[in-house]
C-alpha cells in the first residue's frame, strides 16, 4: 500500500497519533489525579488502535499482539491499579504542581514545536512520509511525557508522565514498518513500568509513608 | 547452546535456584559463591573460544575482556558479601530477595555485554537495572527508598530514551537492511552506517548517548549514582561501579562506532570529549565535599567513568586502548576500594568519613590495601589507572592540545582530594572500633574482605606489568574495532 498524503495508511494513522498527542496535552491541565488516570487510560485505548492499524496497514500480525497488550495493560490494569492505589491508601486528590499550568501547556507547544524542527529536516532525505510524521508524533510524545514528569511533584504523577513517555515510544516503534523484535521490545519497556507502578504500591504499603513527594524524601538523605 | 547464552542463563538458573532454596538452610551465600565461580569459569572458557557472532550474540575483542573482569569481580563480589550479609540485618525474605536479584543482574550483564542485537543489549540492561533497584532498596529504609526511586525514576528515563535511539537507528538503516532481526544487529548496522541517512543516525546516537549516559553516570544525568552507592547494602556498590557503568559504556561505544562510520553524521567524538570533560571536572571539584566514605568513591566512579569516555571521544588506537584499559583498571580497583571501604564501615559502626580513621594502625591488612587502592584511584603507579591517564594525557596533547588543561587540573584536583581522604582513612590515629553485631563473623574474619581487596589490586597492576602478550593484543584488538 503507498502511503502519502490523502490514502487511508496515512490518514488513519495521524489522526490517531494525533489524538494520542493530543491526549498528553490534556493531561497536562489536569488538576485532580483520578482525571490524570483517566486521560492516561484513554490515551492507552488510543495506541492500542494505533498498533493494531499498524498491524493492518503493514500486514504484520505480530502487533495485534502489541495492541492487545497494549489494551490490556495500559487502558484497563495500571490505571485500575493506580485507582485502588489512590482510594485505598487516601493520596491527595490534588495534582501538586510545580511550574503553573499554564506555563506547563506553553512549554508543551514549544516542544511539539522542537521536534517539528528536529524531525522534519533530519528526516527529509530517505524516510517514507508516513515514519515521518509518526516519528515527530512520537517524539512529542515523549517529549511532552518528560515535562509532565518535571511539571509535578507526587510520585504517582510522575510514574503516569514516565508512563505516557513510553506510549510515545510504543507509537514510535510501531510506525516503524518491519522493525525487528517490535512485540519483544514494547513488551519489555511495558515490564519496567508496570515494576515502577508495582514499586509505588509496595513502597507505600510497606512504610506507610505519608508522601511519595520527592522533596520530602530529599530530607533523607546522609550527605552534607 | 552457544557459549555465550550458557553463561547468561548459568545465572539466571542460579538465580532461579536461590530463590527457591528455603532460607533456613542458610546456605544461600555459599550457593551464591558458587554460581558466581562457575560464572568466571565459563567466562574465561568463552575467552579461549574462537571469536565470531552467534545470532544476537557475538564475542570479540572489544567485550571479552569486560566479560572476564565482570564474571571476576561477580565472584569477589559474592565472596565479601558472604561475609558481610548478617550485618546488613536482613530478614529471610530480603536474604533471598537480595541473592536472586544480584544473579540475575550479573546474568543480563553478561547479556548486556555480549549482545550483538542492539534491542537484545537494551533489554539486558533494563533487566539489569530492574535487578540493581531491588537490591538497593532492599534496606527498606527511607534513604534507601529514596535512593532506589531516584534511580528507577532517572534510569527508567534513560533507558526509555535509549529505546527510542534504537529505534530511529533502525529507521536509519530500513532502507539499506530491510526488515528482520539483522536490521538491529550492530555488525550489520556498521557494515552499512555510510549508506544510512546521516540525519536520523545523528539523532539516534544523541538519544542513544543521553539515554545509556544516564545509566553510565555522565554528568549532568549521574544525580542517582551517589545515592544508589551509599544507602544499598555493602556488596551492590562494588558491582554497580565496577560492572553496570562499563556495560552502559560499551552500549554508548557500540552506538559511536555505527555512527562514526558514516562520515555525513554528526562526529559522536566531541560530544563524548565535552560529557567526560564534563563529569571529570565536576567530580573533582565534588570529591573535596564529601563526609561519605561511599558516596565519595562514587563520585570518583564518575570521574572515571568521565576521564574513559574522554579517551573515547578523542578516538583513535591509543587513545580507545587507554579508555578500555582504563575502564578494565577501574572496575578492578574500584570494586576492591569499595570491598575495604565497606569492611571499614561495618568495624567503625559508620560509613561518615570523620569516623573511620588510622586503618593502617587497627588493621594492617585492610588499612594497606585501601591505602594503595585510594592511591590507584588517584593515578598512582604501579597500577593500570596510571598507565591509562599517561597515554590519555599525552594523546590529547597529541591531537587536541588544549585539552591537556581541563584534564590535567581535574586529575590534580581528584587526586589531590583522594590523598586528603586517604590520610582520613588509613593514617593518624585509629578511631574507635564499634562493630556492626555480625560483621565478619564467618571462620576467617576479616580476611573475607581482605583477601578479595588485594587480589584486585595485584590484577590492577599486573593489567599492565605481567599481562601475556594474547591478552595485551586482545585488548588492542578491542581499541582497533572502536576504529
Amino acid at each position: 500500500m503507498t502511503s502519502g498524503f490523502g490514502t487511508p495508511a496515512y490518514d488513519v494513522s495521524h489522526l490517531i497519533g494525533g489524538g494520542v498527542l493530543l491526549l498528553s496535552f490534556v493531561m497536562l491541565y489536569q488538576r485532580r489525579i483520578g482525571a490524570v488516570i483517566n486521560v492516561f487510560a484513554v490515551q492507552g485505548a488510543l495506541l492500542a488502535c494505533a498498533a493494531a492499524w499498524q498491524g493492518y496497514v503493514q500486514s504484520a500480525p505480530e502487533l495485534y499482539l502489541t495492541a492487545l497488550i497494549a489494551f490490556g495493560a495500559k487502558a484497563v490494569a495500571i490505571p485500575l491499579a493506580l485507582r485502588l492505589l489512590v482510594g485505598r491508601l487516601g493520596l491527595h486528590k490534588a495534582v501538586e504542581t510545580s511550574i503553573g499550568i499554564g506555563a506547563s501547556l506553553a512549554a508543551a507547544i514549544g516542544l511539539v514545536g522542537l521536534s517539528v524542527l528536529v524531525v522534519l529536516p533530519v528526516t527529509a532525505g530517505g524516510a517514507t512520509p508516513l515514519a515521518r510524521v509518526d516519528l515527530t508524533i512520537a517524539l512529542s510524545v515523549v517529549l511532552l511525557g518528560m515535562l509532565a514528569m518535571i511539571a509535578r511533584r507526587n510520585a504517582i504523577s510522575q510514574v503516569i508522565g514516565l508512563l505516557t513517555l513510553e506510549n510515545g515510544l510504543i507509537l514510535a516503534a510501531v510506525g516503524v514498518a518491519g522493525m525487528p523484535l517490535v512485540v519483544e521490545l514494547s513488551t519489555a519497556a511495558l515490564v519496567l513500568m508496570v515494576a515502577l507502578v508495582a514499586a509505588v504500591v509496595v513502597f507505600q504499603i510497606r512504610d506507610r509513608l505519608d508522601t511519595l513527594d520527592t522533596h520530602v524524601l530529599d530530607r533523607a538523605r546522609g550527605d552534607s | 547452546m552457544p557459549l555465550p547464552w550458557v553463561l547468561v542463563f548459568f545465572p539466571w538458573l542460579g538465580a532461579v535456584a536461590l530463590a527457591l532454596i528455603p532460607p533456613r538452610f542458610g546456605v544461600g551465600r555459599f550457593v551464591n559463591i558458587g554460581i558466581a565461580a562457575g560464572s568466571l569459569v565459563i567466562a574465561l572458557l568463552l575467552l579461549g573460544h574462537p571469536h565470531g557472532e552467534q545470532g544476537w550474540t557475538r564475542t570479540d575483542a572489544l567485550n571479552l575482556p569486560f566479560v572476564a573482569v565482570s564474571a571476576l569481580v561477580g565472584l569477589t563480589t559474592a565472596i565479601f558479601s558472604a561475609a558481610t550479609l548478617d550485618a546488613e540485618k536482613f530478614d529471610s525474605l530480603r536474604i533471598r530477595a537480595y541473592h536472586t536479584a544480584f544473579q540475575v543482574f550479573m546474568g543480563a550483564q553478561f547479556l548486556a555485554l555480549v549482545s550483538d542485537n542492539l534491542g537484545v543489549m537494551w533489554v539486558a540492561i533494563e533487566i539489569a537495572t530492574l535487578a540493581s533497584v531491588l537490591m538497593v532498596g532492599v534496606h527498606g529504609t527511607p534513604a534507601a527508598i529514596e535512593a532506589a526511586w531516584k534511580f528507577f525514576v532517572l534510569c527508567g528515563v534513560g533507558i526509555a530514551l535509549a529505546l527510542f535511539g534504537t529505534i530511529l537507528l533502525y529507521l536509519a538503516a530500513q532502507p539499506v537492511v530491510g526488515s528482520g532481526d539483522p536490521g538491529l544487529s550492530w555488525a550489520a548496522l556498521q557494515a552499512v552506517a555510510a549508506n544510512c541517512d546521516p540525519g536520523l543516525l545523528s539523532l539516534a546516537f544523541v538519544f542513544l548517548l543521553v539515554g545509556y549516559g544516564t545509566k553510565a553516570g555522565l554528568v549532568p544525568l549521574h544525580s542517582w549514582l551517589p545515592d544508589a552507592e551509599a544507602e544499598g547494602p555493602l556488596p551492590i556498590c562494588a558491582v554497580l561501579s565496577g560492572l553496570l557503568l562499563n556495560a552502559a559504556l560499551l552500549a554508548i561505544l557500540r552506538a559511536e562506532s555505527i555512527v562514526g562510520a558514516n562520515p555525513a553524521a554528526l562526529p559522536p567524538g566531541p560530544f563524548l570529549i565535552g560529557f567526560g570533560l564534563l563529569s571529570l571536572l565536576l567530580a573533582a571539584f565534588s570529591l573535596w565535599r564529601r563526609r561519605d566514605a561511599r558516596r565519595l568513591f562514587a563520585w570518583s566512579s564518575i570521574e572515571h567513568v568521565g576521564l574513559a569516555t574522554l579517551a573515547f571521544g578523542i578516538g583513535g588506537a591509543v587513545a580507545n586502548l587507554a579508555g578500555i584499559i582504563h575502564l578494565l583498571g577501574h572496575s578492578l580497583v574500584k570494586s576492591g576500594v569499595f570491598f575495604a571501604v565497606g569492611a571499614a564501615a561495618q568495624l567503625k559502626g559508620s560509613q561518615k568519613l570523620q569516623d573511620i580513621g588510622g586503618l593502617v594502625a587497627s588493621h594492617p591488612a585492610l588499612g594497606w590495601g585501601l591505602a594503595l587502592g585510594i592511591a590507584a584511584l588517584a593515578g598512582m603507579p604501579p597500577f593500570a589507572l596510571f598507565l591509562s591517564e599517561l597515554r590519555l594525557v599525552a594523546e590529547a596533547a597529541a591531537q587536541i592540545p588544549w585539552l591537556v588543561v581541563p584534564i590535567g587540573l581535574g586529575l590534580l584536583t581528584a587526586a589531590a582530594a583522594l590523598i586528603r581522604a586517604l590520610q582520613q582513612l588509613c593514617l593518624g590515629e585509629p578511631t574507635r572500633d564499634n562493630p556492626v553485631p555480625g560483621a565478619f563473623h564467618l571462620p576467617g574474619g576479616l580476611a573475607w574482605a581482605t583477601v578479595p581487596v588485594w587480589l584486585h589490586l595485584a590484577l590492577a597492576a599486573a593489567l599492565i606489568l605481567l599481562a601475556p602478550p594474547a591478552f595485551t593484543a586482545l585488548l588492542r584488538g578491542g581499541a582497533e574495532i572502536l576504529g
